[in-house]
């Protein structure tokens, strides 16, 4: 009992406090320790992110004309895109993902979609993360599910996976054990009054479950921005929420027994007005984004080469520039995988093209995949999540969408 | 139960005294507050939307000349001077004052149950102050559309949030122009006339913006699905080109600067169809027709008496209570007080076991209520919902905040809950015995484990701590 007692210590809880009964309300230990096993983090773009600025289609004939001021040049003009293929730019301000895909660490998908086909965004978020075809019939995300399956089939226990927020989105609910730890520092908290208060639930299941996980990610945080041997650096103020949020992934990730998945959200892509194009608001937004995953990269360090990032969002947005100097809510829109795992430097688009026929309900990117496949290959690729589990439990009446191959390196 | 579900799951929390106020009659205690329009409790000044408005494009101009500026003068010197916002700068003090007043008025008021309402109708009609351009008067809406008509009708109340500029502001109708507007028309003959003149200058075009539209159908009305189709969000958006914020410039200027104004001149003009009925051109009116309509369709009653059933009785909302609050809502033409009638009826909103996980907002106004405290600084009330993530007036999205317990209830926010009530626990002076303490904010949800740990905590401020964190607390 002592020696799962201390690795249950919120940095020096109870220590101080031996007169007090360590309540049975803190079990055991939840983190094994694992070795090289792959890395997994998932980045949840809300607001419906406008795909046809994040990865301009500038070689195609209707691009400009549809866009507008919003549009992005091709690659060589002024503030043109990041060249990528002859059809397909990077916006300007990813200049991280550009290098990761000159790296061979990117892949690009256009075209995608989630199986949602309406245009609200908190139903198409509830599809992008219940991993069905439709907004209701779940409470649980596709992340927890394959996590589930991944226990059910002998793997690790405990909890695999972080939300790096003080709530736990959709995506990651179930069955399967997830944490939840947002980057505002949480000071120092009296340890006689945790104590008291796992003591205090000890009859109540749901919060001392609770409260037992949250001691624990403190451990963890802490071990991870902090590693035994060196000396505690003071760390700047996060410059920026995501990056913040992003940093804090890589250091859960990092700490020994760590989480091996990570699910972070953005939001603030609803760009209804006054979108911009090479600068403005959402050029702001998409450099925000870069940076994050700069730090991401940063921050896990020699976990880079075993690491996935997958970057989605709801939905796109109109092909056409609003009144508004914005875009509407749309269908089609992109989506990246990036890391050292990633076998990259390709765009993967079955493209439909922007003319008037082509647009779906005369408006919006038509998808050509279902990103299903996406998510599918990853789990199975990367995760090693079994196929079976993938097509029934994990995304049930997916048939249609069938996993697409080879987007992790060997 | 009774008393207890009255003032924790319908109320705000109990203050002390509350209980026993309410003990008599608790169904005639809700049933009282929800006559007339709901005042803030309280009294921090607060300036109204259109003053403040007023000062936002004063403050506009003064970013355009300092723009100009900084583009005249040397760039080096100006990229390492701080970033001043003026626009942000003249809204800070009217945000600020906004939240110390709501927070205190949920402290302090009489009428619990009535600003429980007001808190759910502003989450619905929810604005978001993450937006620059209502940073300032997301806080208005509240007070100036909501708390007049909470206990009226819904078509006053729907009217009165829709026409409301920080709503128009929020969801971007102001500058949302019909193709064949007379201002686009003017613009298409003035564009012919300069493409004459210079061949490469593009024509500047007009068109409309649905997110309006959208949004008063999907999370205002009927509901996503509710059973309208992309077409009729478009042709919606049309009817509703116009309104629009008054005193702006260029094609924005007219109108009482600061208050909802129709400019026709911004119009899609004619019959438009929407859900299969024919609208015909009346200006203002039609849109208003529309909402007329919208709000005593089926589907809006069953949309809000599902929200209100999901907020008072359980995330899971039992059938039987919406059918219930769907036909009260249908029945009386949207008559809210009818509406709460049915819901303080409904016997699965006095089930003594189903409590809700409270949101920050619930823990923090009921910690107010319970220690008898109301906060004096803005600051106390700001830091509070940093730290808890509910960040005042700022949901992020329209669809306001989730009001399931998943949503709230990740470790990581407990620990935050920890640390704020061993806060305010730190700076709080006991002035009873604790186990009162518990017995006039919990009464017989106190459990004798709680009472136990109470009398044994080490200091007063670390059993207010338990208290505040103990699960009969942290539920409603």
């Amino acid at each position: 009992m002592r020696r799962s007692h201390s690795a249950l210590t919120r940095r020096r809880f109870l220590t101080g406090s031996g007169a007090l009964a360590v309540s049975a309300a803190l079990p055991n230990v939840l983190f094994a320790r694992t070795g090289g096993s792959a890395r997994l983090v998932v980045v949840i773009l809300r607001g419906a992110l406008d795909g046809l600025a994040a990865v301009p289609p500038y070689a195609d004939p209707n691009y400009a004309s549809l866009h507008r001021e919003l549009a992005i040049s091709a690659p060589g003009a002024a503030d043109g895109a990041l060249a990528l293929d002859h059809t397909f730019g990077l916006h300007p301000s990813l200049a991280f993902l550009h290098e990761r895909y000159s790296a061979g660490e990117l892949v690009v998908f256009h075209a995608v979609a989630s199986p949602y086909r309406d245009r609200s965004h908190f139903d198409g978020q509830n599809v992008l993360e219940n991993g069905l075809a439709k907004p209701i019939g779940t409470a649980d995300g596709w992340l927890n599910r394959a996590l589930a399956a991944l226990q059910r089939g002998g793997g690790r226990s405990g909890e695999r996976a972080v939300a790096i927020s003080q709530n736990v989105p959709l995506i990651l609910r179930g069955d399967a054990p997830v944490i939840s730890k947002s980057p505002q520092m949480t000071p120092d908290i009296d340890e006689e009054l945790l104590s008291r208060l796992a003591d205090l639930y000890s009859k109540d299941d749901w919060f001392s479950a609770r409260l037992s996980e949250a001691v624990q990610t403190e451990k963890l945080a802490d071990e991870g921005a902090n590693p035994a041997g060196q000396a505690a650096a003071p760390k700047p103020a996060a410059p920026d929420r995501v990056g913040g949020v992003a940093r804090m992934a890589a250091t859960l990730m990092r700490s020994e027994g760590g989480p091996e998945v990570a699910v972070i959200e953005a939001s603030g892509w609803d760009t209804h007005a006054n979108q911009g194009g090479a600068t403005g608001a959402l050029a702001q937004r998409l450099a925000g984004l870069d940076k994050a995953l700069r730090a991401l990269k940063e921050e896990l360090g020699s976990l880079w080469p075993q690491t996935a990032v997958l970057v989605v969002t709801e939905f796109g947005r109109t092909a056409a520039m609003n009144g508004t100097r914005g875009t509407d809510h749309g269908t089609g829109s992109c989506a990246f995988l990036a890391g050292g795992a990633v076998r990259g430097g390709r765009v993967l688009a079955d493209w439909p093209g922007l003319a008037r026929t082509a647009l779906l309900d005369n408006r919006d990117l038509r998808p050509t995949l279902d990103l299903r496949s996406v998510f599918k290959a990853v789990l199975n690729e990367h995760m090693r999540v079994d196929a079976r589990a993938l097509a029934t439990r994990v995304f049930p009446d997916s048939n249609g969408a069938r996993p697409l191959q080879g987007l992790i390196r060997a | 139960m009774q008393t207890e579900i009255a003032v924790l799951r319908f109320g705000l929390g109990a203050r002390p005294g509350e209980l026993a106020a309410a003990a008599g009659d608790p169904r005639a205690w809700l049933m009282a507050q929800v006559r007339a329009a709901v005042p803030l409790a309280g009294n921090t000044p607060l300036a109204p939307s259109d003053q403040i408005f007023i000062e936002l494009l004063a403050a506009r101009d003064e970013r355009e000349q300092m723009k100009a500026g900084v583009a005249a003068g040397a760039a080096g010197e100006a990229a390492a001077a701080p970033v001043f916002n003026p626009v942000r700068e003249a809204y800070l003090p009217h945000y600020r004052a906004q939240v110390l007043a709501r927070a205190q008025s949920a402290a302090l008021t009489a009428r619990p149950f009535a600003e429980r309402l007001v808190h759910f109708w502003s989450n619905h009609f929810a604005v978001s102050a993450d937006k620059g351009a209502v940073f300032g008067v997301a806080g208005t809406l509240e007070n100036e559309a909501i708390r007049p008509h909470v206990n009226g009708r819904f078509i006053d109340l729907l009217m009165a949030v829709e026409q409301h500029p920080a709503m128009i502001a929020f969801l971007d109708n102001q500058y949302s122009v019909g193709k064949d507007s007379e201002l686009a028309s003017l613009a298409a003959r003035r564009g012919a006339r300069a493409r004459a003149a210079l061949p490469d200058k593009p024509a500047r075009e007009f068109g409309i913006n649905e997110n309006l539209a959208r949004e008063i159908l999907e999370l205002h009305t009927l509901g996503v699905n509710g059973g309208y189709s992309q077409s009729d969000v478009t042709s919606f958006a049309q009817i509703i080109t116009g309104w629009s914020i008054g005193g702006g410039k260029g094609r924005l200027a007219g109108g009482t600067p600061g208050r909802f104004c129709f400019r026709e001149n911004l119009h899609e003009p004619g019959a438009k169809s929407f859900l299969g009925k024919t609208y015909h051109e009346d200006g203002l009116r039609q849109g208003e027709a529309v909402l007329e309509d919208l709000a005593g369709h089926p589907a809006t009653a069953r949309f809000i008496a599902t929200k209100l059933v999901r907020h008072f009785v359980a995330d899971d909302a039992p059938p039987a209570a919406v059918e219930r609050l769907a036909r009260a809502f249908h029945k009386s033409g949207g008559d809210l007080p009818t509406v709460y009638a049915a819901l303080i009826a409904s016997p699965e909103a006095w089930d003594a076991d189903a409590r809700k996980f409270k949101t920050p907002e619930d823990f923090v106004f009921s910690t107010f209520r319970a220690l008898d405290m109301s906060p004096r600084q803005p600051e106390e009330v700001l830091r509070s919902f940093e730290l808890l993530g509910q960040r005042q007036f700022t949901p992020g999205s329209p669809a306001g905040w989730p009001d399931t317990s998943k949503s709230w209830d990740g470790s990581d926010a407990l620990m935050h809950r920890v640390l704020w009530a061993s806060r305010v626990a730190g700076r709080y002076t006991l002035a009873t015995d604790p186990v009162d303490l518990a017995s006039s904010s919990l009464g017989g949800y106190a459990r004798p484990e709680t009472v136990t740990a109470l009398r044994r905590a080490a200091s007063s401020s670390q059993a207010v701590a338990l208290l505040l964190m103990s699960p009969e607390f942290q539920r409603r």
